[in-house]
């Protein structure tokens, strides 16, 4: 029987682990940020669009709403006939169309944020009851947003609009006060599974007020699927503005919107085919990256709901 | 079955009936009917008035009683714009607007249930991407603009097809298209999502397992139960479509409803619009019927619930 000389103070026994550094919370959220190409896209164009509109008088290379008649219908530069001067050319009354353009951006982020902001408070607010109160309250809800589905939204929205007298601000409120349904949806059905939590019946046990509860404890875990919900809805109503504006019902002339420059284009559409597509790959840039923006912040904050 | 069909019966009447009040109340308060009729700037005693004439100066409710009782008497009102009943201008646009919303769901069904099942059958794959970008672009994309692009490359550039109207059936292929792509997303997704979550359920591992498989598993056992909640978006798209084809209808010169609610919003035209919105309020409610009815046949689950 050969006895072989334990190690006991040679060389140490450890066992062979993988440094496993354990990601906060946190740290695992920005490497889903930066792994996903979709938002940082959409992202980046919506920071550069939203610096665009803001800093309009410094970009634009001319006055949007100057009117130089002699230099009507200039092509853009790409095009024979183009000049420096005028990047994307001049519209039917000799207006710059890139300073338009770039003018244009506010009405379209103004609109698209004002109205998805107001239909925000009003869908969060009442999915909450339903989604939290339950029973009759949830049945009431419920029954409003079976009848304000079936309205026809964008006829109310031209009728309202035309007729109350149109503006920025009646576009936006007439918009977003038709438009909350999936803001309610999505927080009812939020709610309700929230509502299970044992935090609530902790924070209830202690006294908490039902307003205390749901401002503290359900809203900010509403947080990051209402911001989803709220980027989506500021692409719906960007594009509900165009409409809009193009049948002539929104925005009205000469304020520098992309819908309405659609609209003033089509008369000169068929031998200027540019002012039509130029606004038009705009609108369809903007709420792409909005879109984007709103599917990517799905992924990244709950990655387990990707379908 | 017969007590889930009176409940949902029910419930859609009740529904209609508090749209109406709705669509009254907002048309009656937010909008002065009176101002609407004699112009924005009109004298103020002509528009008292007109008021008088028509009745706007009493109780709203009384008013909406007696549009009530007319409307069941099959009275839609007279209006003031187009100086005919109501009734008989919905009834001369309306199947212009039918063949264009049919056409058009016709369209989104043959895009995006065979792009949505090659997308699940090879998930992941090169089509899945090419499908799932298509939709998000596809959604980006201003409705009108793409008709406007429609009509300067098919009618313009290459003449294939007439510019607008709606005379024969050639006028109705682009903007039946157009319509048609706004639910091509919507319609794509779902018919993907719900066929993968059946390619993964039990019973389509059993019949499997059981040497059964191809086209006509496909066929018979997933597409079955994968199509069920698509045949009901398609109702209530086919609904919405019936009532909002607004945009499309100017784009193309159609003379439907969409174009008739346009002309009248911009003539004032109160009792018209009034009309339209309850029509097609209605329409949505009647094809949202029809899909529950239609779903709970196919599948006997449903009633229960």
């Amino acid at each position: 029987m050969s006895s072989t000389e334990l190690p006991i103070s040679g060389t140490p026994l450890t066992l062979e682990t993988e440094t496993v550094t354990e990601l906060t919370p946190r740290q695992l959220l920005i490497r889903r940020i930066k792994g996903h190409k979709g938002l940082i896209i959409g992202f980046t164009v919506i920071i550069g669009l939203i610096i665009v509109g803001i800093f309009a008088p410094m970009f634009a290379p001319h006055d949007p709403y100057e009117q130089i008649l002699s230099k009507r219908l200039i092509p853009p530069v790409w095009s024979p006939g183009g000049t420096t001067e005028y990047l994307l050319g001049t519209d039917h009354l000799g207006r710059d169309y890139l300073s338009r353009l770039i003018y244009g951006t506010r009405i379209s982020l103004m609109i698209g944020y004002g109205a998805a902001t107001v239909g925000l408070f009003i869908g969060v607010s009442m999915g909450i009851c339903a989604g939290y109160f339950g029973g009759r309250v949830d049945q009431l809800i419920s029954y409003i947003l079976t009848c304000q589905l079936s309205l026809p939204g964008l006829l109310l929205t031209m009728t309202l609009v035309f007729f109350i007298g149109p503006s920025v601000y009646v576009v936006i409120g007439v918009i977003g006060v038709l438009h909350w349904t999936y803001y309610l949806v999505v927080s009812r059905s939020a709610a309700m599974q929230i509502r299970q939590m044992d935090y609530i019946a902790a924070a209830k046990s202690i006294g908490c007020s039902k307003f205390h509860i749901i401002r503290k404890e359900i809203l900010p875990n509403l947080m990051s699927q209402i911001i989803v919900i709220f980027t989506l809805e500021v692409g719906f109503a960007i594009l509900a503005e165009s409409a809009l504006s193009f049948l002539g019902i929104g925005i009205q002339a000469p304020t520098p919107s992309w819908g309405l420059m659609i609209a003033e284009g089509k008369v000169a559409m068929f031998f200027q085919p540019w002012l039509v597509i130029i606004p038009g790959a705009a609108l369809f840039v903007l709420v792409l990256a909005t879109n984007l923006m709103g599917d990517g912040i799905r992924d990244v904050t709950a990655p387990e709901n990707r379908n | 079955m017969l007590r889930y069909l009176l409940r949902r019966g029910f419930m859609a009447l009740l529904v209609a009936l508090t749209v109406s009040v709705a669509a009254f109340v907002l048309l009656n308060v937010a909008v002065d009917p009176a101002m609407a009729i004699a112009g924005e700037d009109a004298d103020l005693l002509l528009v008292e008035q007109i008021r008088e004439q028509y009745g706007f100066d009493r109780p709203i409710y009384v008013q909406y009683f007696e549009w009530l009782t007319r409307l069941f008497h099959g009275d839609f009102g007279e209006s003031y714009y187009w100086n005919k009943p109501v009734g008989e201008l919905i009834l001369s646009h309306a199947p212009v607007t039918l063949q264009l919303a049919l056409m058009a769901i016709f369209v989104t069904v043959v895009i995006s249930i065979p792009l949505g099942t090659l997308a699940a059958l090879k998930q992941n794959s090169l089509i899945d991407r090419i499908a799932l970008s298509t939709a998000v672009s596809a959604q980006a994309i201003p409705n009108f603009w793409l008709g406007l692009m429609m009509i300067i490359l098919f009618s313009v550039t290459w003449q294939i097809f007439p510019v607008s109207g709606d005379d024969t059936f050639a006028h109705f292929i682009l903007p039946s298209f157009v319509l048609g792509a706004s639910s091509v997303p919507a319609v794509m997704r779902l018919t993907r999502n719900g066929l993968l979550d059946v390619l993964s359920s039990d019973y389509i591992r059993t019949a499997r397992s059981k040497g059964f498989g191809g086209i006509r598993l496909l066929l018979q056992h997933a597409m079955r139960n994968a199509l069920l909640p698509v045949v009901s978006v398609l109702a209530v798209q086919l609904g919405q479509k019936l009532g909002g084809s607004v945009i499309t209808e100017s784009i193309f010169a159609i003379n439907g409803l969409g174009r008739l609610a346009l002309e009248s919003i911009l003539g004032g035209d109160i009792p018209t619009v009034q009309m339209l919105v309850f029509v097609f309020a209605l329409t949505f409610v009647i094809m949202t019927l029809l899909a529950d009815l239609l779903n709970a046949w196919l599948d006997p689950r449903l009633r229960l619930g």
